[in-house]
């Protein structure tokens, strides 16, 4: 495939899409070390979804403090700024071309036209979509009054507008607790939390926010159908068995005008998938190797396009080690490794990434369990390797450091399993 | 005796924490592994209390909102009051972030999003 004449083009090393947590702080990282860089973001503004974020709990581990959302981006943008990154707002990837290892264009629209860019790297840190309705087996009549947690956030913490009254949430992760916390606290009636699983799929802490505003929690229970003229005026749940399966004769209706989707994040990776990067099913997100690198040479990747994460830590951290990744790979055209030891998911492990590790490097692995267990221990017997758990949680990311001389001990694989103590 | 149950929001370890109250005084806290989570437990019961973040609308800035918390945890039962004052507050742009936009009952209203 041809260039396209017609598109003015501009020159980088590097590319990072995506303006959030991950995207800046890569493109920091891969300026610092003397690679030229530019950030996309299609949004007005740099943050992602952190400036909609305004509770705290953000930043203890990357900036060892405690800071609300809107405060860790600015902390980001500001270190972009002082670096002299260059970045455009409201840019909107079309499309990722993969010509050869260090040839790689990204074209974009923005306000001032369409360009295409030539770059050796890419760093895709263009984060996750949420589930939907439709998605959930939510069946009824075409209202408004139907929203993502993420777009009643936006519209509540960006705008400043309340989307509705009498709320009906489901499920209880981090994202849906704490919208039943913006939603009581601005005075609207959350009538319930609605949750799949047989128990709350947030941190403790955030559970605590259910009894602060004595909002009733239905675990194994799900949202069938949404009935109303217009907008949303009640909806129907109904109780499932341990096999999810619903129970006959349980349903119940709640009045509400508003319904909220707080069903999970998928990796939004269908750009990747077109130029051929490899997806692992457990995680949505591409298969990478310890320097975060996709299986397209030169395509990197980082946070929640990655894996979906629990801390914003830990996505920052992934985009600085992605920008390491570029910078190794533009200096020695390609990554090296004498040998690739895969990452293979044991016992009660449901995801892991990395998927291959060097040897060459420490590397933290990222990994989630598929369910609750208390008194564990994460092993990697090829290794001899054991951490002890209290207590391990499908909603909690477990992050274990490997020292790179742990790795080479390993010959072909290591095996991560969460097992009884 | 009331007998209160809950887990500890001090840090993510998530503490199953049990605290025996008697005509308002606490005779025993079970289940924490930190004093800090004691403290926190017995605040819990006797005087909880939370930081409250949220938006007030500004004249003037790129978004049409900015993101605030208190300074400090305010009274649990006085939070729907400081939401009602929170409604009624307007403000203008610029706004840095740290700045302090209002004072309610001596507590700041600090801005944590710039305009």
């Amino acid at each position: 495939m041809e260039p396209f004449p017609e598109i003015p083009m501009l020159g980088y090393d590097v590319v990072v899409i995506g303006g959030g947590p991950a995207g800046m702080a890569a493109a920091a990282r891969a300026k610092e070390l003397g690679l030229s860089v530019l950030l996309l973001d299609e949004n007005d503004y740099l943050g992602g979804i952190l400036p909609q974020c305004i509770h705290s709990g953000f930043g203890i581990h990357y900036f060892k403090e405690e800071l609300t959302g809107p405060e860790f981006a600015a902390r980001l943008a500001k270190r972009l700024v002082e670096l002299g990154v260059e970045y455009r707002t409201a840019a909107r990837v079309l499309e990722i071309r993969n010509y050869s290892d260090l040839e790689k264009v990204v074209i974009f629209t923005s306000p001032s036209g369409v360009y295409q860019v030539w770059a050796k790297a890419v760093i895709y840190a263009a984060g996750a979509r949420e589930r939907h309705a439709f998605e959930i087996g939510i069946v009824g009549d075409r209202v408004s009054g139907i929203y993502t947690a993420g777009e009643a956030q936006t519209l509540m913490d960006i705008y400043g507008v309340l989307p509705g009254k009498e709320v009906v949430i489901v499920g209880s992760g981090d994202v849906g607790l704490i919208m039943a916390r913006r939603f009581a606290l601005e005075g609207a009636k959350v009538k319930a939390v609605i949750e799949l699983m047989p128990y709350p799929g947030g941190l403790a802490r955030n559970v605590m926010i259910l009894k602060d505003f004595n909002i009733p929690l239905y675990l194994s229970h799900k949202v069938v159908e949404v009935r109303g003229k217009g907008r949303v005026q009640r909806v129907k749940v109904v109780k499932v068995d341990e096999n999810i399966n619903e129970v006959p004769g349980s349903e119940l209706w709640i009045e509400a005008d508003t319904l909220v989707i707080s069903a999970g994040l998928v990796p939004a990776v269908k750009k990747l998938k077109k130029i051929g990067v490899e997806i692992d099913p457990a995680t949505g997100g591409p298969v990478v190797n310890d320097r975060l690198e996709t299986t397209v040479p030169g395509i990197f990747v980082a946070g929640n396009s990655l894996v979906i994460n629990d801390l914003v830590d830990y996505v920052a951290e992934q985009g600085e080690l992605a920008a390491e990744g570029t910078k190794e790979f533009i200096d020695n055209g390609g990554i090296e490794s004498r040998k690739w030891i895969k990452v293979e998911k044991g016992s009660n492990v449901r995801l892991v990434v990395p998927h291959y590790l060097s040897g060459e490097r420490d590397v933290y692995l990222y990994l989630r369990v598929a369910r609750p267990m208390e008194d564990v221990e994460l092993r990697i017997p090829e290794i001899g390797k054991r951490l002890k758990l209290p207590v391990v949680k499908p909603a909690e990311m477990i992050r274990l450091k490997l020292k790179a001389e742990e790795i080479q001990k390993a010959n072909k694989k290591l095996t991560v399993e969460v097992v009884k103590a | 005796m009331t007998t209160y149950r809950f887990i500890c929001i001090v840090c993510p370890l998530s503490c199953a924490i049990e605290v025996e109250v008697k005509d308002g005084k606490v005779l025993e806290v079970k289940g924490h592994t930190c004093p800090r989570g004691k403290e926190w437990a017995v605040q819990e019961v006797t005087n909880p209390r939370r930081v409250v973040m949220s938006v007030v609308p500004v004249e003037g800035g790129a978004l049409p909102t900015v993101s605030v918390k208190t300074a400090e945890p305010v009274p649990k039962e006085k939070i729907p009051e400081l939401m009602k004052f929170l409604a009624g507050i307007k403000v203008k742009a610029p706004v840095k972030i740290g700045d302090v936009v209002a004072e309610w009952e001596g507590i700041k209203i600090v801005a944590t999003r710039g305009a």
